[in-house]
């Protein structure tokens, strides 16, 4: 381990091209590596939430004394993707050529390129030199720019298709990711707000100071402070939307418009759409790791200030080198974490109408996050001029006129009931006659 | 080091070759053979009815619109977001009256935020319901009914 890192010092200060490779490498393959392993983990924890089996046979092999090796299934997306570069590649005639062929790397591009400024350990000592990929200073704006270049593969491929039901996912798309990206950048304004800078490492070093700053020993995960856990809520629900995941996956939405942007795509083409998704859901859940649980930290607990104050090599000591070392898992294991709720989402939730999907991201979402923007801002500078006691107050004043702007915005735009809930409430009280598709059946 | 900008350039090359290596292997990998049926659009089986390039609902590019602007507004915070807390004036004095200026200043702004997306949400250009969306009152113009004949 020793001579792991005094090999990493060298490089950092003689081959600094060579560990640039690494780091890049470090980053992109395990994103290759574990995506199919994402698939099956899917396929495998929604058929038991839905009480079946999923696949458990590809990988098995049997020995010839009849013992068996199994995989439970483990190589089934790496056989389907086999399957899928040896599969004809079907180019519909009336195609724009050049987009149809370039978008789906479009789609794929920024799954990994949006991990460059993404911290996967402690930004001291021999992760230091290993992560992130580029010590930005302008980490979340890279981050936010790359995740919002997945709208070009959306809406290139369903122009390109020159097929109704294409375009038609593709516009959708569009416009809800456009929608769903001010809303995130907006509930991350706080945050940087409060952790001074744009630097991810520096918003994980935020959140190893004390607990609202007076708890000793435990650390301020931003998600255990109100603001931080308003924003990490508005932030989740992006997160779902950004990656077209049920239940906002409305441009892709089967049973509307067949397969949406992807349906005139085949073979590998289709499948790098999903690469792209996945892959993207990961670093997702990676993302909300960092910025909002703490990032590679295990748990919320200060292990290096503890063990500063305790005498010889203790469990706290013990404790924080484990910390350290362990890194790379826990920040994996908070990636799949997120990946777990997108499924336990898809197995839970009914998919939006859009204008439900439109209402949550303006009128619900994008208010929300300038509020808690505005009121996080209130209280630091009350805070400065004030004392915590000026900030309280204020404060509450801060929260009370929100309440009251955003009720008034709801009030004045609820004014009179959707054509949608008329026509329900019409249908019940009898006052509209049946509808004629209605009539047609009984005739 | 740390603002190098060697390893970004490595890790976007990188990706790119990535993406374009899958696109362009299962376009040389496959077996080609082209018939009308598989080159044509697929609607469902029916046989295709013209072109795509159509109109299409001009609540899409409004949408666009919108986010450009509202984008543009969140990404002029970024840069006051990151010296608020700690200026780094010089001194405590000017610190405080850095932050309580720009404080207002942002809070002017924000209230001019407030304004443009109340007036967004007042002319329902969000609004995807199908009877605000056509209401001739709210487009400028009111719509004579057809006469007997036209229907025609």
């Amino acid at each position: 381990m020793k001579d792991i890192g005094q090999g990493i010092e060298w490089l950092s200060v003689n081959q600094p091209m060579t560990l640039a490779a690494i780091r890049v490498l470090l980053m992109v393959l395990p994103i290759l590596v574990i995506v199919p392993g994402l698939i099956w983990y899917e396929r495998r924890l929604l058929s038991w939430m839905q009480d079946r089996v999923g696949p458990n046979r590809t990988g098995t092999i049997t020995l010839k004394n009849g013992k068996k090796i199994r995989t439970f299934g483990l190589l089934q997306p790496i056989a389907d993707g086999v399957k899928l570069f040896f599969k004809e590649d079907i180019t519909p005639a009336t195609v724009d050529r050049v987009l149809y062929f370039i978008s789906p790397a479009i789609a794929l591009f920024p799954a990994f390129a949006v991990a460059g400024t993404l911290p996967w350990g402690p930004g001291y000592g021999t992760y230091g030199h290993l992560t992130p990929v580029w010590g930005s200073e302008i980490g979340v704006l890279y981050m936010l720019a790359i995740s919002s270049l997945g709208v070009y593969g959306v809406v290139l491929s369903g122009y390109a298709s020159n097929n109704k039901y294409s375009l038609m996912g593709g516009l959708r798309g569009a416009a809800q990711l456009i929608s769903y990206e001010l809303a995130m950048a907006m509930s991350l304004a706080s945050i940087i707000l409060v952790s001074g800078s744009l630097k991810l490492t520096e918003v994980v070093k935020a959140q190893e100071g004390q607990l609202w700053g007076v708890v000793p020993g435990i650390q301020n995960w931003f998600i255990f402070t109100p603001f931080g856990f308003l924003s990490a809520v508005i932030f989740l629900i992006c997160m779902v939307a950004e990656t077209n995941r049920a239940p906002f996956d409305l441009p892709e939405a089967e049973n509307e418009i067949i397969a949406g942007y992807h349906t005139e795509f085949s073979s590998m083409k289709f499948a790098v759409f999903f690469m792209g998704e996945y892959a993207m859901m990961f670093i997702f859940g990676g993302i909300f790791g960092v910025v909002f649980l703490g990032g590679y930290n295990m748990l919320p607990i200060q292990w290096a200030e503890l063990a500063a104050n305790a005498p010889g090599y203790s469990f706290l000591h013990f404790m924080r080198d484990l910390n350290y070392w362990m890194a790379p898992l826990t920040f994996l294991g908070k990636c799949a974490a997120g990946m777990t709720f997108y499924i336990w989402l898809r197995a839970t939730l009914p998919r939006l109408r859009y204008d439900q999907l439109m209402a949550l991201g303006w009128k619900f979402l994008l208010p929300a996050a300038v509020a808690n923007f505005i009121v996080s801002a209130s209280w630091i500078m009350a805070q400065k001029l004030w004392g915590w006691q000026g900030a309280v107050g204020a404060s509450i004043g801060a929260v009370l006129i929100a309440i009251g702007l955003y009720s008034a915005i709801r009030k004045a735009m609820n004014k009179g009931t959707t054509a949608m809930e008329k026509r329900s409430v019409e249908l019940s009280e009898g006052t509209e006659t049946i509808p004629s598709i209605r009539a047609v059946e009984l005739v | 080091m740390a603002n190098d900008f060697t390893p970004i350039l490595i890790l976007v090359g990188l990706a790119a070759i990535i993406c374009g290596a899958m696109v362009t292997l299962s376009w040389v990998l496959g077996p080609k053979k082209v018939t009308p049926y598989k080159s044509s659009p697929y609607e469902c089986g029916v046989t295709p009815s013209g072109s795509a390039r159509e109109r299409f609902p001009i609540k899409f590019y409004l949408v666009a619109m919108l986010f450009i602007l509202f984008d543009i507004e969140v990404v002029f915070l970024w840069s006051w977001l990151t010296v608020f807390v700690d200026p780094k004036m010089g001194s405590a004095a000017a610190d405080l009256n850095f932050q309580v200026f720009s404080f207002v200043a942002i809070m002017v702004y924000m209230l001019l935020w407030i304004i443009g997306d109340w007036y967004v949400l007042k002319i329902d250009a969000i609004n995807w319901d199908e009877e605000a969306a056509l209401d001739a009152a709210k487009l400028g113009t009111v719509l004579e009914p057809l006469a007997e004949g036209d229907a025609a």
